[in-house]
Parts: C-alpha cells; structure tokens; sequence
C-alpha cells in the first residue's frame, strides 16, 4: 500500500469500548495505523509536522469502524445483485471498515484461490473484506473444505451460510477440525427438514396468507443438536457461532450452553430486533428472509438479549437482490434484504433513544464484539498500534432514509422512508478515508 | 468473552410495542407516487365492505334477470384477460361466460401453452396483456398473493380466481348468494346482522383451502357463526385467529348438530406436501354420509366449492341428495362473476364515486344504481 497522508482526528468524543475510553480526545493516524491517542489539543504540534489532514469532529462521536461479520457480497458471479466495489461503498457509508463477506457466491468460496481473489486490491474494497469460506465442499454439507489452508489465505470463519451444515457426523468433524484450525464454525441454524416450501414464521399471518410457515423449532432444535456435539467432544474447544439469530427458544440455549462453559456466540440482524411477522403485510418481498421475521415474543426476546448482554453482536445479514428478483411472486423471491447503510440508525434509534442503551455499548455491539467474535486482530478498537478504522459520525442527527440513494447495487429493504438516528461524516479505513457525507466539513 | 465483559450492571427494560420513533417516516411508496389500488379489483373478500357487498349480490341479480341481447351491450368489446397458471373447470369457465355475457372479449392464458412455459415472469406477462388491450385481469395462480404483484405491475382491477392457499373472494360471494337463496329468501340488502342465527361449518382439508378463508373472512362480517372442523394436520389451531366469528370444534357430528349450512372441502392432495392423511380415519371421522346428516343435521343445506371426489369427504348419495346445492352454486358463480366483472371494468358505477365525469366509460350510464332494489331494475 502506498503511504497515506497522516489525519488528525480533533475535538471528538472518543468511544473505545475495548480500551475503556469515553472521554474528548484527538487522535493521530499514521501508515494505517493509529499512532497516537491524545487529550484534546496535546497532538496539534506532531500533526502540523507531520503534515496531517485535520478532521474536526467537534460534538462528534469518533468510535473504532463498525465491523459486520456477517454479509453477502455477492462476488464471484452474482454482480448483478452487488459487487464487492459497491457493497463495501455501501459498508463504508454505513459506517463499517470491516465486513466479512459469507461464501455463498458462484461458485460457492470453498477455495484458498477465491478466498485471496475476493480480497485482491483489483475488486475495488473501499473497506476491509475478511471472507468466510464455505464449510463443506460447494456447501453440500458432505465433504469438508480445507480449513488449514483456507485460513492462511485470510478466511477469518467457515460456514456453509444459506444452508445449514445439518448431517450430525460432518458438523461433529466440522467443529473439531476448526477448532483444530482454530476458525470458529458459523452455524445457518435452520432444520431444513422442517421448512421444506416455507416462506415466513409459522403462525396467525401465515395462515391467514396462505403460506407455508417455518416453525421455530426449527432454528432451536439445530442449535441444541449444535450445542449438543459441542459438550461432547472432548480434548478440542470448538468455538460455534450461530449466524442471524431469531428465535427466544433459540437464545435460551445460547445462555445455557455459556452457563456450562462452552464457546458459543451469536449474532442478531436489526431486522430481528426491529420487526415482526406482521412487516410481511400483503406479501412484501422486502420483509422476507431467512430466517424470517418472527413473532412478538421472540423479537422482544431479541431485544432483551442485546439489552442484557447474550447477545454478542449485531450483524446485518446484507443480503442484496436485484429488483426484478424481489419483484416475484413472494413463494419465489429470493430470501434476504439490505442492511448495511441502516444498521447504525436503527441500533441507536432503538437501542440507544428509546431503550437507553448508552452509546458505548452500541459501538461495543456493532464494533469491539464482532471484532472480538471471529478474533480481527486490531479492529474493533482504536487503542495506539491498532489499525486506524474508525466511524466519526453525529450520534444527534436525524435523517430520512431513502433506498433509492443507497450506495448498494440493490434496494431491497424493508427501511425506505424510515428515520435514522445517527449520520455518518467520516468512515476512515486503515488511515485512508472510505466515505465523507456532504455535510462533512 | 466480550459480551459478559460489556454487560452493564442496571438493564434497561423492554417497553412494548416499537417505540414511535421507529416507524417510518414517509408513507408507504405506494401513497406517495399515488398508485392507490385500482378500484374494482377483489383479491381478497376484506377488499370489499358490506356494502359493496350488498352492491355486487344486487348487480349480480340485475344482470342475471336482464334480456340477454341488452346484457351484451354493456361490455360490449372490451377486453378482459383470463390467466390461468393452475388447473380450474368451474372458475374458469364461469368467469369467461360472465364476461362473454356482457359482451367482453375474453382471452385464455394458461401457462401450459404460453410464453410463461418459456419463463416469462408474472409481472412481464401483466404488462403484455395490457398492452394487448386488457382492462382487467383474471387471475388464478399457484402462488398466495401473486394477484398483488399482478395488481402493483399493471394498475389493471385484478380478479382473484383463487391464489395458492390465501383466497377465493368469488367463491365465498357466490356461497354467500347461495345461502342468501335459501335461508334469506334471496335478498341482496345484506348487512351485518343478515345472517345472524346462522352456523357454517366448513369440514376438511382448512389449512389448504383458499375457500375456507375467504368464507371464514367473508360470512362472520354478516353475522354468521363459522365453525371450522377438521383433523389437526388439516387444521391448526391458529386458523381460529383468522377473524372474530371463527370457532374450531374438532367433532363433526357435534359441528353438524349446531349448524344451517355445511361446506365440505376436498382434501388438496396436491398441496399436502409430505402430510400424511390416513384416509380411513378421515372418513370414519368427516364424511359427510346419510346416516350422519340425517342424525345431525337434517335440515342443514350441503355445500361443496368442487371438484368433489365421491367417497371421501362425502357420499354419492349425499352429493346428489335433496339437500345438496352443489349444482346450485356452480349457477350463482356466473351471476356473481359478471357482477365482479361489471365493477372491475367500471369503476365509477357508484353515485359517490362519480367524481371523475370524463373518465367515466360509456357503459356507466346503463348500470342501475347499486342501491336500487333488485325489482325495479329488472323491469327497467
């Protein structure tokens, strides 16, 4: 990479739940990297020496780059719905520097080759792409990948996302040879015996639309099944993720299972914790995902698992679809929405505004404890030394979201119109800036 | 791990439901361009209220006593498309000898014999029949909800002609008028005490029947009581919650002893999607047979939306016995359709919605006002 001009970040709050900082401080990045981590007006010499751009976040919060572990870049093979250039343009807006991008392309990313292609400087990253490469050959769930070299060509995870791993026997060796590797294994939790032509959450509204409903226990059940192997293997310590969590019945196993000690994490896209069922309305394609938008009770319980800390992170699911795709049938339209430009306003307009979340813990969520999850070695974080990822935004702003002007090649979302709170006026990835909004000085 | 680490000591609680600073800002896409739902569509029976309702049942009755000859003038020419991606012998049939009746010009799409065999999606093949000249749409599909995309994609008035497992509006006006015959001496005056008193049972297969929900939606809205019967695996306990009036009893013998009218559903073997049936059972459980409705219900009228199969989930005898109004509601279906038909190509026939003179199509003035009682129109 080519030397990049020094930035001097001044007059902000700085958000750095790893180091435990909440205070005014100015911070200098250098070559990627932070250099330096100042009371506010300490750093002004060096930075005038050294030449530095000067950002001014006065009334700001500067927090490390949000990082998303868990999208859908679509590269190799689908650029009609995203490209990895528009889906990390959509990132960065969104205030991410890190996302890791599932292996569900075409073909399926179960290689060492398209793992380092997707992360080659010819895509047009505007942040940090980390993959997660498939967990079983072509995701077949039959014959597992190459973990070892999978790994050292920057697979941060495997995961056969999309589709669960479901046979017993290869998740049993699917858990011991990553924990052997040292990748945790990302679990698509959904028993797909039981949602065969199913298109929404099982209950009142599926019934009375006519459609196929998905029952809960079909998420729950495999995660206990996951949970189950997990405590029986012995003289290894896997680590199991679960992607997307939706489901009460599912959360409580989580809990359990870290009650008795095992490594168990979990995700919840903002859509769970936002929406219900009743989104689908009179068939909305753009309020039908996999796993799909749940009962009450069980996006309460969501919410209740971020609030009092199950949860250990928020991941946005970015699922893009073209237009005409979602324009089908809703039994025929392809599962999934866009999340990356929201996921920020959402968080703090429901987890911060109207549940008092502090904004610490936000970050924390959307920030340290991804990072912390599949172990991104200095993101998530803006301690001296670590990479200089950071999201300076206005933790007050309001503003109105429009899909049309998504930075994303797709546009469907369930979140067009909606307020957001919290506006993005910098992402900076490894010192380079990656967005500015126009009401950025 | 970190998400024990960031734990915060006091947790904030859960206030119940989304907090108003959450919902969207702007109205839905669909306010905001205007595209409001074009009027005269009917994809679902709570698209109409009961007075129009009232309007349809008086239109339908009009027009089926109207002079043949005149009753072609009314339509006379326009286009209404028939699109058809699933099998269907009543429907069909009696929706394009509805139309014919007006005088429309009726064109058949089935997907068998079409560029949808070729993989044209729904919505291209709403906007080539449109630009073929349709003003309407009749729309059977395989898929719940599919006549709103067909609706969204061409602004055409859509009929349902039944979509997968969601509705079949013009079978429950067509059941309605039926019964109407029966038990209310024909009266198209309906409001929502018309049917009070009166218990449908509707018994089988619930949970894959279109036909089920749209009565189930339809008759509790004019008073009615609908007891919905069936083994579990048919029907679920969350069907009561489709609406205020629904009740499940799962004993057919006691649904039968409280009811007027009783609906038997076919079992959609087509649809059961790895369900197992046991056939006996069922039988022994829900046939409609003579022994049992003559001990249950003797005097309750006997409906069936067809195709029956003989034997299953009723007899022979029972299908072609007295009480049987099978037949009889295969003939309301056509009065019905041209009714829905004449609204959906006339969008202005109401006095209040007379707002827009000049849009107003030429055929306008020769429907009788919907409030005009049904003789009157007749000898005009």
């Amino acid at each position: 990479m080519s030397p990049t001009t020094p930035i001097l970040i001044r007059g902000g709050r700085l958000i750095d739940p790893a180091a435990g900082v909440d205070a005014e401080r100015d911070i200098l990045l250098r070559d990627g990297r932070v250099a330096a981590v100042e009371a506010p007006g300490k750093l002004k010499s060096s930075a005038k020496q050294e030449n530095a751009e000067i950002l001014d976040a006065t009334g700001l919060i500067v927090a490390p780059g949000l990082v998303d572990i868990h999208v859908h870049l679509r590269e190799p093979g689908q650029g009609h719905k995203e490209t990895i250039a528009t889906g990390t343009a959509a990132a960065a807006a969104g205030g991410f520097t890190s996302v890791c991008a599932m292996p569900n392309t075409v073909p399926v990313n179960d290689s060492p080759e398209t793992t380092r292609w997707m992360q080659s400087p010819e895509r047009g990253a505007k942040i940090r792409v980390f993959p997660i490469a498939a967990a079983t050959r072509g995701s077949m769930g039959e014959k597992l990948t190459e973990f070892g070299s999978l790994k050292a060509a920057g697979a941060v995870g495997v995961s056969d996302d999309g589709k669960p791993i479901l046979g017993e026997a290869i998740m049993h060796q699917a858990l011991t040879v990553a924990a052997r590797a040292g990748l945790p294994v990302i679990q698509h939790a959904e028993d797909t015996r039981l949602t065969g032509g199913c298109s929404m959450n099982a209950g009142a509204r599926a019934f009375r639309l006519g459609l196929r409903g998905m029952p809960i226990e079909a998420e729950s059940g495999l995660v206990e099944r996951d949970i189950r192997l997990l405590g029986s293997l012995h003289g290894v310590r896997p680590h199991l993720h679960v992607a997307h969590m939706s489901t009460a019945a599912a959360l409580e196993a989580v809990r359990k299972a870290r009650r008795n000690g095992l490594h168990v994490t979990c995700e919840v896209a903002p859509h769970h914790f936002l929406l219900t069922e009743e989104a689908v309305g009179d068939y909305n394609t753009n309020a039908k995902m996999n796993p799909p938008l749940r009962a009450q009770s069980d996006r309460d319980a969501m919410l209740q698992g971020i609030l009092d800390g199950v949860v250990d992170c928020i991941a946005t699911d970015h699922a893009p679809h073209a237009a005409h795709e979602k324009e089908q049938e809703f039994e025929r339209a392809p599962n999934g929405i866009t999340g990356l430009e929201t996921a920020l306003g959402l968080t703090l307009g429901l987890l911060h505004k109207a549940h008092r979340l502090p904004i610490g813990r936000v970050v924390s969520l959307l920030s340290t404890q991804p990072a912390a999850v599949l172990a991104l070695k200095g993101r998530g974080t803006l301690a001296v030394g670590s990479f200089a990822d950071v999201a300076i935004f206005d933790a007050k702003k309001e503003w109105i979201f429009h899909a049309a002007g998504s930075k994303s090649k797709s546009k469907n979302t369930p979140f067009d119109g909606w307020t957001m709170l919290g506006e993005i006026r910098w992402t900076i990835s490894e010192g380079r800036i990656a967005y500015k909004s126009e009401t950025a000085g | 791990m970190p998400a024990r680490k960031a734990a915060a000591p006091s947790q904030p609680t859960l206030p119940s439901p989304l907090p108003p600073t959450l919902q969207p800002a702007l109205p839905k896409p669909a306010e905001v361009d205007g595209s409001v739902r074009p009027r005269g569509s009917v994809i679902s029976v709570l698209d109409l209220s009961t007075a129009d309702v009232a309007s349809i049942l008086a239109q339908a009755t009009r027009l089926e006593n109207e002079d043949p000859l005149a009753r072609m003038k009314r339509l006379l020419k326009r286009r209404v498309a028939l699109l058809f991606y699933e099998s269907s012998t009543r429907t069909r049939t009696s929706f394009e000898l509805a139309a014919k009746s007006l005088g429309a010009d009726t064109a058949l799409i089935s997907s068998q014999s079409s560029s949808i065999e070729k993989g044209e999606s729904l919505k291209d093949t709403g906007i080539t029949l449109k630009a073929l000249g349709a003003e309407c749409i009749i729309l059977r599909h395989l898929s719940s909800g599919a006549p709103y995309l067909l609706e969204a994609s061409t602004g055409l008035p859509i009929l349902n002609g039944g979509d997968g497992m969601h509705e079949h509006p013009s079978q429950a006006l067509l059941d309605l008028r039926t019964m109407l015959a029966h038990l209310r001496d024909g009266t198209a005056e309906v409001d929502e005490t018309t049917l009070q008193g009166v218990t449908v049972t509707i018994c089988g297969d619930i949970l894959h029947s279109r036909v089920a929900r749209s009565n189930a939606l339809l008759l509790p809205r004019l008073g009615a009581q609908v007891i919905l019967c069936g083994p579990t695996a048919l029907l679920p306990e969350i069907a009561a919650q489709i609406g205020p009036g629904v009740t499940i009893e799962r004993d057919f013998e006691k649904a039968l002893a409280a009811s007027q009218v009783v609906m038997m559903l076919r079992i959609q073997a087509e649809r059961l999607s790895g369900l197992h049936v046991d056939l006996e059972e069922y039988k022994s459980r829900y046939q409609a047979n003579s022994a049992r409705m003559d001990k249950f219900a003797a005097n309750a009228l006997l409906m069936h939306p067809g195709p029956i199969i003989r034997g299953l989930e009723l007899t022979s005898e029972v299908a072609d016995g007295p009480r049987s109004l099978i037949a009889e509601q295969v003939r309301h279906g056509v009065a019905i359709r041209m009714a829905l038909v004449a609204r959906a190509l006339d969008r202005f026939e109401d006095k209040d919605h007379a707002t827009k003179p000049t849009e107003k199509p030429a055929t306008t003035d020769q429907l009788a006002h919907p409030k005009t009682p049904a003789k009157k129109a007749r000898r005009g």
